[in-house]
C-alpha cells in the first residue's frame, strides 16, 4: 500500500512540475516576442530623434551632392521628408476617397443581405482581395492606371493600389458592426414610417459609427506603411507634388531611396521613426474610438 | 416603395463593383502573362533559367518559387513557438487583466511596423549578428529574411489562434479540470484537438502573408537568381524579385513579372482559401 501510494505521489509531483514548466515557457516565449519590438523601437528613437527638427517637416528631401557636401564638411545633413509627407497625404487621401464610399455601401449591402447567392460570392471575393500580396496589387495598378491613364508613374496609380488594400478592412467592418446593431432599432425605425434609406443612413450608420470608423482608420494605418507597391505606381519624386497625373514620394517610398543612397543613409532613421509614429498613432486614435463611443442599446 | 427598391440596386452596385475589381485583377494578370506562357509554356514554372539577355531570352520561375516556399516555410517553424504560446497566453492562461492587455498592444504595435521598417531593422541589427555567429559570410540570404518575417507574421499566426483557443468550450475544459487534470493535461488533451484544425487555419493564413512580403525580403534576402542549396544561401522570392525588376522591364520580361504576379496571386488565393475553410467550420 505504502509503495503504490508513494508511486502515485512521485507521479503526481511529476505532472504537477510537467505543468509549471509548461507554463513557464509558455509565458517566457510570449514575451520573448517583446524583444524584437523594443530592438526596433530603440534603435529608430536612438538614431532618429535627432533628426527630427522644424527642417525636418518642411524641407524636401536634399539630393545625394547636397548631403555628400555636408558629410564632408561634418555637418548635418540638410533638408528633409516634406515631399514624403505631402505625398503620402495625397496618396492616402486619394485612396480613402475611393475605398471609404465603395466600401461602406458594400458593407451595407452585405450586412442587409445574410442570405444569397450574390451576397456570398461578395463576401468570398473580399476574402480573397485581403489575401492578395501588395506588390501584385502593385503591379495590377501600373497596368490599370500608369500606362493607360496616366501614361507614366503618378500618385493616382498608388493610390488604386493602396484602395483595393484598404477596402476589404472596411467592408468587414462596416458589415460585422452593422450586423450587431439589435434588429428593433431598424424595426423601430420603419415601424414609424421612415423610408428605407433614411432608417440606413440616419438610424443604422450613425449607431455604428465608431465600429465602421475604427475600422477606417486601421485600414488607413494598414497601408500608410506600404511600401512596395507604391515603388511600381508613384515611383517616387524630389519636388512636393499635388498633381496626381504625375509621380509622387510618399514617406516610406523616402526610406527605401534613402537606404539605397550611401550619402542620405543617415535620414532612414529620421524618416522611419515618424512613419512609425504616424502609424501608431492612427492606431490609438482607432482604438480610443472604439473604446469611447461604443454606442449603447 | 420606389425608393426602396432603387436603394437596395444601390447597395448592390458596391457589391457588383467589388466583383468587378476582383475579376478585373484575373483577368490583367491572365491576360498580362499569356505571352510568356505562350513562349515558355509551363516551362515557365519549372525552369530555373532567368536570363534577360537580349537574344537568348529565357524566363523560368522555379528558383523564386523554391525561394519564396523555402523562406516562408522557415519563418512559420520559427514562428511556431512564440505564436503559440502568445495565443495560449491571450486564448488560455491569461484571457483577461494587465498582463494580457500589454501582451495584446505589443502584438498590434508588431503588426503595425510597416514592412521596410523591419527590413532596416534586420539589416542592422540581425545581419551583424547572423556574421557574427559565422552563419553566413555576408549575413544576408534566406534564414536572415525567414528570421525578421518570422517576427513580421507573430501577429497574423498569433491572433487567430487565440480566438479559437479561446471559443473552446468551458464544460470540456471543467470535465477535465474536475477530472484532476493539470493545466498542461487540458492544453494537451482538450484545447489542442479541439482547437487545432482553427489554429491550423491561423498559420496557414500567416503563411500566405509571409509568401508575400516584399519589402522586408528584398532587403535582406541577397537577390541572387540560383536555386538556394542550404538555409543560409542567397536566394531570392517571387515578391521580391517583382519589387526589383518590374520598374525596367519591357517585353517578355515584362509579361514574365506579370506571370510571376499571376502566380504568386494562385499560391496566395489557394492558401488563403484553405484557411477561411477551415476557419468558417469555427465561426458557423
Amino acid at each position: 500500500m505504502n509503495t503504490t501510494n508513494s508511486i502515485s505521489n512521485q507521479k503526481l509531483k511529476w505532472r504537477v512540475f510537467n505543468d509549471k514548466l509548461f507554463s513557464i515557457v509558455m509565458m517566457t516565449l510570449a514575451f520573448i516576442s517583446a524583444v524584437p519590438l523594443l530592438s526596433i523601437l530603440y534603435q529608430l528613437i536612438k538614431k532618429g530623434y535627432k533628426q527630427i527638427r522644424l527642417n525636418f517637416f518642411i524641407e524636401v528631401a536634399p539630393d545625394t551632392m547636397e548631403a555628400m557636401m555636408a558629410k564632408v564638411n561634418h555637418e548635418i545633413i540638410p533638408g528633409g521628408i516634406a515631399n514624403g509627407i505631402v505625398g503620402t497625404l495625397v496618396i492616402v487621401g486619394m485612396a480613402s476617397l475611393i475605398a471609404i464610399p465603395l466600401g461602406l455601401i458594400t458593407g451595407i449591402y452585405l450586412s442587409e443581405t445574410s442570405k444569397g447567392k450574390m451576397a456570398n460570392i461578395v463576401r468570398f471575393v473580399v476574402d480573397m482581395l485581403q489575401g492578395i500580396p501588395s506588390i501584385v496589387l502593385g503591379v495590377i495598378a501600373y497596368i490599370w492606371i500608369v500606362k493607360p491613364v496616366t501614361s507614366g508613374f503618378s500618385a493616382l496609380a498608388g493610390s488604386v493600389a493602396l484602395s483595393i488594400m484598404m477596402l476589404p478592412s472596411i467592408i468587414r467592418s462596416t458589415e460585422e458592426t452593422l450586423k450587431m446593431i439589435p434588429p428593433t432599432l431598424k424595426e423601430a425605425a420603419l415601424s414609424l414610417g421612415v423610408p428605407y434609406y433614411k432608417t440606413v443612413l440616419k438610424v443604422l450608420l450613425p449607431t455604428g459609427m465608431s465600429g465602421i470608423s475604427t475600422g477606417i482608420i486601421l485600414g488607413i494605418s494598414r497601408i500608410a506603411g506600404e511600401t512596395a507597391p507604391l515603388m511600381l505606381t508613384a515611383l517616387g519624386s524630389s519636388a512636393i507634388n499635388l498633381d496626381i497625373t504625375q509621380p509622387s514620394s510618399a514617406i516610406p517610398l523616402l526610406v527605401w531611396e534613402f537606404y539605397n543612397d550611401p550619402n542620405l543613409i543617415d535620414l532612414i532613421w529620421g524618416a522611419s521613426l515618424i512613419l512609425l509614429l504616424i502609424i501608431f498613432l492612427l492606431n490609438i486614435v482607432a482604438k480610443a474610438i472604439s473604446k469611447k463611443w461604443k454606442v449603447q442599446y | 416603395m420606389k425608393s426602396e427598391r432603387l436603394f437596395q440596386y444601390f447597395l448592390k452596385l458596391g457589391g457588383v463593383l467589388i466583383l468587378m475589381v476582383a475579376i478585373g485583377i484575373v483577368t490583367t494578370l491572365i491576360a498580362g502573362s499569356i505571352p510568356t506562357f505562350k513562349e515558355f509554356g509551363l516551362g515557365f514554372i519549372f525552369s530555373s533559367d532567368w536570363n534577360p539577355t537580349e537574344g537568348r531570352e529565357s524566363y523560368g520561375a522555379l528558383p523564386f518559387i523554391i525561394g519564396t516556399i523555402v523562406t516562408s516555410i522557415l519563418a512559420l517553424i520559427l514562428t511556431f513557438p512564440f505564436a503559440f504560446s502568445i495565443a495560449l497566453f491571450l486564448g488560455e492562461y491569461f484571457k483577461k487583466g494587465r498582463m494580457s492587455s500589454i501582451l495584446k498592444s505589443m502584438i498590434d504595435l508588431l503588426a503595425g511596423i510597416p514592412s521596410v521598417v523591419y527590413g532596416l531593422w534586420g539589416f542592422y541589427t540581425i545581419k551583424p549578428i547572423i556574421v557574427e555567429l559565422g552563419l553566413n559570410a555576408q549575413g544576408f540570404g534566406i534564414f536572415t529574411s525567414a528570421f525578421v518575417l518570422a517576427i513580421m507574421i507573430i501577429p497574423y499566426a498569433s491572433s487567430i489562434s487565440a480566438e479559437v483557443i479561446n471559443m473552446v468550450p468551458s464544460n470540456l475544459k471543467e470535465a477535465a479540470y474536475s477530472l484532476g487534470a493539470t493545466r498542461f493535461e487540458v492544453v494537451k488533451n482538450v484545447i489542442i484537438p479541439n482547437a487545432g484544425s482553427g489554429i491550423f487555419a491561423g498559420f496557414i493564413l500567416a503563411f500566405g502573408r509571409a509568401i508575400g512580403e516584399t519589402m522586408a525580403v528584398t532587403m535582406l534576402i541577397g537577390n541572387s537568381n540560383n536555386i538556394p542549396t542550404n538555409l543560409f544561401d542567397l536566394g531570392n522570392t517571387m515578391a521580391s524579385l517583382i519589387a526589383n525588376q518590374f520598374g525596367e522591364a519591357e517585353g517578355l520580361k515584362y509579361t514574365s513579372l506579370v506571370a510571376m504576379g499571376l502566380l504568386l496571386f494562385v499560391i496566395t488565393g489557394i492558401l488563403n482559401l484553405i484557411g477561411k475553410m477551415v476557419m468558417r467550420k469555427f465561426t458557423a
